[in-house]
Order: structure tokens, then C-alpha cells, then sequence
């Protein structure tokens, strides 16, 4: 909102230890200037210790958090150019609305931060709000409250931590859209915490995902769809057949063969890995193709779901892969046998 | 169906015994003490007449609701000393319930932030008074008050003093002891809201800029205000009422209700000034009582 570029958020190897306990372990990341940022990941990964710890609520046992040029390691959070937004939105049950979007503009002047509250209220649609108190409030405009408060200081990054969680399904989405749209209008950078990967996917930028305190894969929502480095990131961010099997020599174009039970497949490997080494390959439903080549299988069962087909797929051993498409593919019947095949492009070979 | 009526009708029964006790340990005596308070003094047993003759029927009664009127309470109104103790009451009772929360809330503050395993045994620690009596501990207060006494002894050892103070027999001396009487009482209903208030509004408050001082006064005391409330209410209206500690304490001038009442009692003899004198003390005591009624049940138990 000022003229000067925005300071880049930049932790460096940031650790936190409770007792022998890994909360967080050697997390580096940095984060460009006006990102929209998802940590995503499930609950006791870490996410929320983290988000804490760029807040200053929790000290890091090792490493540093930097802000520009500004080591904010060892600042107390009153003291941060950094806001954030709680899952339980922490309204000040005593204070009206405007007081609670006021609370942090004391040094501002009794007009200006007037001004600047009307400004939010606006910005929130929560305009004539003002004198409401936080209980008379729905939980979308505490949120929306929340969220305004959490802007009031114009903080050069603003942390939320689960801020849809506590809201119900249709104005999650409502909601989502609205939060996109306020982050983009101010270009302050955004970390979201969150446990739901299609709230991830729609929000960020780019992902983060912990497991067990560690930030296991950073990208984009599409990279890490298509190109999950491990088991744990491609079952997260969605539905996946996994096909167990060893690999193959390489091939061209980078993709690689992979001799299963059912047959070889073909699919492009994460990261190094060596030839013979037990792999399974990850395919996404919507990337299974019934037709004449692939896997040999039965159709099990077909769900119509309006958009789209649903079929259970039955490989020769009893294991089953899940398959979508458009529904005008509604030929086969039940019990007919079939190949499943996939582009090798679709496939990741992924460490078993 | 008969199952049912004979589930309400135990129900019934079992909310029966307080309303017994209360009915047969207060309401009666009071009952009783108003009755002596409409009586006049005489030397017999019991020293007050009349006495209801149960033996003469309604004309007894007759004979006996005559003789009752309002004299003592007259008497309470026109002598300045009734007057006097009242205020004297009230003031110390004000005074002691001020310092109360001056002490009583930092001291409630730490025990909530307190690491939460040490919390049980830190609020033992402010019950433990509790296990002697509370005569010898009031009597200890005169050990440690009298002008050869542990506070005098450290205060000229440490070279502050010269001359022993006298505090033993002042006002002062009274004021302490209500507030270390009541301490434990202010402290409890207040440890118990603060302990829950939610931490994460402490969080955003610092978040938004605020130092742990401005959080303490803008989020933390605003919303402990029903327990300071409950905690100034249950020593406010007992205080009223205090007789050991002015009468150990105390100087012959120190003015309370309590010990008028002993007074009128065990020195006059005057049953029936003495109950008007108890009357007046409930009455006063159920001003604020009303007054302090929601904010007492918040400092119970349930949150709002």
C-alpha cells in the first residue's frame, strides 16, 4: 500500500523442540512479496506452531526469521510488523466492533484511526457495524471482523490461522473467494494455515506441505497435484491409484518403466531413483482411460455423478484403482473386461 | 406413568432438606431475634419482657403482641453511637474491600498465569490459612503488631525506625487484619475467572501492538470485572458484620456493628437492643447482597 516495495519473508532453518518433542524441524522457505501462502498439512504437523512462531508467540529453539533486512527472531509480538488472524477470531467480547478494528491503531489520532475503522468496516462489508458488539455477530461477520482487525496495522505479512474453520460449508466457499479478493486488492502477503487441501488449492499461490514438522514439498496447487514428491502429498491433495511395482531402465523424454503384477506402465520419476528400487506409480482417477491397452481389469462398478462417471476398476489380484471421466463414455457394462491404460506423463513414480 | 410421578415426587424430596434447614437454622431464629428486638429489658430469665404465656390462649397473645413496639429501634435512630458504628462499619468494610482488590488482583493474575501443574498447589497454598483456627490467627496478628512486637523488632533492626510503632489498637491494626482475613476470599472468585479467560484474546491483543501493560489494563481487567466484583462482594457484606478482629485488633474507639452488638449483649445485657442491633446489620447486608447478586453467581461457576 506504501510506495516502498514490501520486505520479503525469508525462515531460515526455523526449529522448535518441545521437551524431545519435534514440533517444527529445520523449516527454511521464503516467501515472495504480496504471495498468497497455504501450509497445509494434518493437525499436529506443525503448521500451527510455525504460523506461532512467525507471530512470536512461540520462541524457536534454532534458526531465524527475517523480514527484509529486520532479524525478527528474537522480537517480542507487539513489537512484529506482522498481524494475525485467529482460528477462534479472539474478538474482545467487551468491546464493539469498531473497538476491536480500532484496538491497534492507538498511535494513529482519534480521527485518522475513526477514518481508517470506517475504511475496514467498508472493505469487510461490514459498514454500520460499528457499534454492534462481537456476540451479536454471525460467525461470517466475526470473521469478516477478525480479518479486518487483523489489516488494521497494515502488516507487511498477515498470518490466518484456519480462518474458514469455524465456518459452514457454503459460506466457506463464499468466503474463500472473498479472502482471495481483499489479499489481491492489498498485496500484503498472506500465510494461511490450513488443514483442507481444496481450501489450499483454491487460496494459494503456492503450498507448503508439513508432515511431522517438516515443510516436505513447496509449489504451486498444480505442481503439487501433478507432480507429488511422495505418497503422503499425492493421497493430501486429492484422490490417487497407487500400483505397486519395481523400476525399469529409463526412457525417453525422462519418462521411465515400471514392471508391476499386471503389466509394465510407464511414468515419470520424482527425484532420482535407482533402477530396481521398489516404486509404486501414482495416477489421479481422471487420468485413467478405459480402451484397449494398459492394465487388464473388470468394471466393478460405474456411479453416475452428473459431471462425471465414476467406475471401480477390478485388476486381476482383487486390487482396485479408481477411475473418472465424462459420462458419455457410458458404454461398457458392468463385469465387461477392459484396459486401463495412462499417459506416462499422468504417472509419477513415486518411492514405495 | 405412576413410574414418573414417583420420579417428580422424589424430586421434590430431595430439594425439601435445604428448605428445611434453612427454615428451622435461619428463618426461626431470625424470627425469633426480631421478636426479642420488639421486646424491652428485664431483669429475669429471660431477661426480656413480655414473655408469650402459652397457657392463656389467645388472650396471652393479645396481651402479648400489645406490649411488643419499636423502641429499640427508636433508640437506635437517635443515639448517635448507633449511627456512628454503622458509618464505622461501612468504612472499614469500604476501606479493607479496596485494598482487597489492590491485592487481591495482581495476586489472582499471577496464580492464573501461572505454569498450569503449580496452579493446584499455589491455590492450596491460599486455602492452607484456612486449617487453623481462625481465633489463633488473629491472635498471631497481635504478636505481630504489638509495639514489642515482629514488626517492630525487623523495622528497627533493619535501622528504618528508631521508637516502636504503634499499631497494635488502631485502625490500621483492624484494617490489616480484615485484609488478611479476607484475602483468600477476594483472591479465589477472582483466580477463578481470570484462570478462564481465553489466552488467545491476551495473543491478539499483543499482536495488535500492545505491550503486556496495556493488555493487562485494556483486555485483562475489563473482562476479571465480575470476579473482582464477586471477590469485593463476599468480603464487603461479612466484613460489615466482623466483631473478633476490631474487638482483638481494634482500640476502644474503633466503631464497628459487631462489636456494639457484643456489647449491648454480654456487657449490658440488653437482649432486646441487641437484637435490634443484629436486625440492623442484616438489613444493611442485604443491600449489597441484591446489589452483588449476578456478579456473585458469575464468580461460582459457569461462564456466561
Amino acid at each position: 500500500m506504501s510506495g516502498l516495495p514490501a520486505p520479503r519473508l525469508r525462515l531460515e532453518e526455523l526449529t522448535k523442540r518441545f521437551g524431545t518433542h519435534h514440533a517444527v524441524e529445520a523449516v527454511t522457505l521464503d516467501l515472495e512479496p504480496g504471495e498468497f501462502f497455504c501450509l497445509l498439512g494434518p493437525s499436529g504437523c506443525g503448521k500451527s506452531t510455525l504460523l506461532r512462531m512467525i507471530a512470536g508467540f512461540e520462541r524457536p529453539t534454532a534458526g531465524r526469521i527475517l523480514l527484509g533486512e529486520a532479524d525478527l527472531t528474537a522480537l517480542p509480538p507487539h513489537r512484529r510488523p506482522v498481524n494475525m488472524m485467529f482460528q477462534s477470531y479472539a474478538l474482545f467480547p467487551h468491546m464493539s466492533v469498531a473497538g476491536n478494528i480500532g484496538y491497534g491503531l492507538k498511535g494513529l489520532g482519534r480521527a485518522a484511526a475513526a477514518n481508517r475503522v470506517a475504511d475496514l468496516l467498508r472493505l469487510v462489508r461490514l459498514d454500520g457495524f460499528g457499534d454492534r458488539r462481537p456476540d451479536t455477530l454471525s460467525g461470517g461477520q466475526r470473521q469478516r471482523v477478525a480479518l479486518a482487525r487483523a489489516l488494521a496495522r497494515e502488516p507487511q505479512l498477515l498470518l490466518l490461522d484456519e480462518p474458514l474453520g469455524a465456518l459452514d460449508r457454503g459460506l466457506r466457499e463464499e468466503t474463500q473467494g472473498e479472502l482471495r479478493a481483499v489479499q489481491r486488492r492489498l498485496g500484503t502477503a498472506f500465510i494461511v494455515v490450513t488443514h483442507d487441501p481444496e481450501e489450499a488449492m483454491m487460496l494459494a499461490d503456492r503450498i507448503g506441505v508439513m508432515e511431522g514438522g517438516r515443510l516436505i514439498q513447496v509449489g504451486p496447487p498444480a505442481e503439487l497435484y501433478r507432480r507429488p514428491a511422495s505418497r503422503f502429498v499425492a493421497g493430501l491433495l486429492g484422490d490417487v491409484n497407487l500400483i505397486p511395482g519395481r523400476l525399469g531402465a529409463g526412457g525417453p523424454g525422462g519418462a521411465r518403466e515400471v514392471e508391476t503384477a499386471y503389466g509394465a506402465v510407464r511414468g515419470v520419476a520424482a527425484g532420482t531413483l535407482e533402477t530396481g528400487a521398489a516404486v509404486v506409480v501414482a495416477v489421479r482417477p481422471e487420468d485413467l482411460v478405459l480402451g484397449t491397452e494398459g492394465l487388464p481389469v473388470v468394471i466393478a462398478d460405474s456411479v453416475f455423478l452428473g459431471d462425471r462417471l465414476r467406475r471401480t476398476l477390478r485388476l486381476p489380484d482383487g486390487t482396485t484403482l479408481r477411475a473418472s471421466g465424462r459420462p458419455t463414455e457410458a458404454g461398457q457394462a458392468l463385469g465387461s473386461a477392459s484396459h486401463a491404460g495412462f499417459a506416462a506423463e499422468a504417472a509419477v513414480i513415486l518411492p514405495a | 406413568m405412576s413410574g414418573r410421578i414417583t420420579a417428580r415426587l422424589f424430586d421434590r424430596l430431595v430439594r425439601l432438606p435445604p428448605f428445611l434447614w434453612l427454615a428451622a437454622f435461619f428463618l426461626l431464629p431470625f424470627a425469633i431475634t426480631l421478636k426479642i428486638s420488639l421486646s424491652e429489658p428485664a431483669t429475669a430469665i429471660p431477661p426480656y419482657l413480655p414473655v408469650l404465656d402459652w397457657r392463656a390462649g389467645l388472650d396471652g397473645w393479645s396481651t402479648f403482641l400489645e406490649a411488643l413496639n419499636f423502641d429499640n429501634y427508636l433508640t437506635l435512630y437517635a443515639d448517635p453511637l448507633y449511627r456512628d458504628a454503622v458509618l464505622g462499619s461501612l468504612t472499614y468494610a469500604a476501606l479493607a474491600s479496596l485494598i482487597l482488590v489492590a491485592l487481591g488482583t495482581p495476586l489472582a493474575y499471577a496464580l492464573a498465569r501461572a505454569p498450569s501443574r503449580w496452579q493446584p498447589l499455589l491455590v492450596a497454598l491460599v486455602v492452607v490459612p484456612f486449617w487453623t483456627s481462625f481465633l489463633i490467627r488473629v491472635y498471631a496478628w497481635i504478636a505481630i503488631l504489638k509495639p514489642e512486637g515482629l514488626l517492630n523488632l525487623m523495622l528497627i533492626r533493619l535501622g528504618l525506625i528508631g521508637e516502636p510503632l504503634t499499631i497494635l489498637n488502631t485502625d490500621a491494626a483492624v484494617i490489616i487484619g480484615l485484609v488478611y482475613a479476607y484475602l483468600p476470599f477476594m483472591v479465589l472468585p477472582l483466580y477463578a475467572v481470570m484462570n478462564r479467560l481465553d489466552p488467545t484474546l491476551r495473543d491478539a491483543a499483543a499482536d495488535l501492538g500492545a505491550s503486556p501493560t496495556r493488555v493487562f489494563w485494556t483486555v485483562t481487567l475489563p473482562l476479571s470485572l465480575p470476579g473482582i466484583a464477586a471477590g469485593a462482594g463476599l468480603c464487603f457484606i461479612p466484613m460489615i458484620g466482623e466483631f473478633v478482629i476490631p474487638d482483638l485488633l481494634g482500640g476502644s474507639e474503633t466503631l464497628m456493628l459487631g462489636r456494639v452488638l457484643w456489647t449491648e449483649f454480654f456487657s449490658n445485657r440488653d437482649w432486646p437492643l441487641a437484637s435490634a442491633v443484629a436486625v440492623l446489620i442484616l438489613a444493611i447486608v442485604i443491600g449489597p447482597v441484591v446489589l452483588f447478586r449476578d456478579s456473585l453467581r458469575a464468580g461460582e461457576g459457569e461462564s456466561p
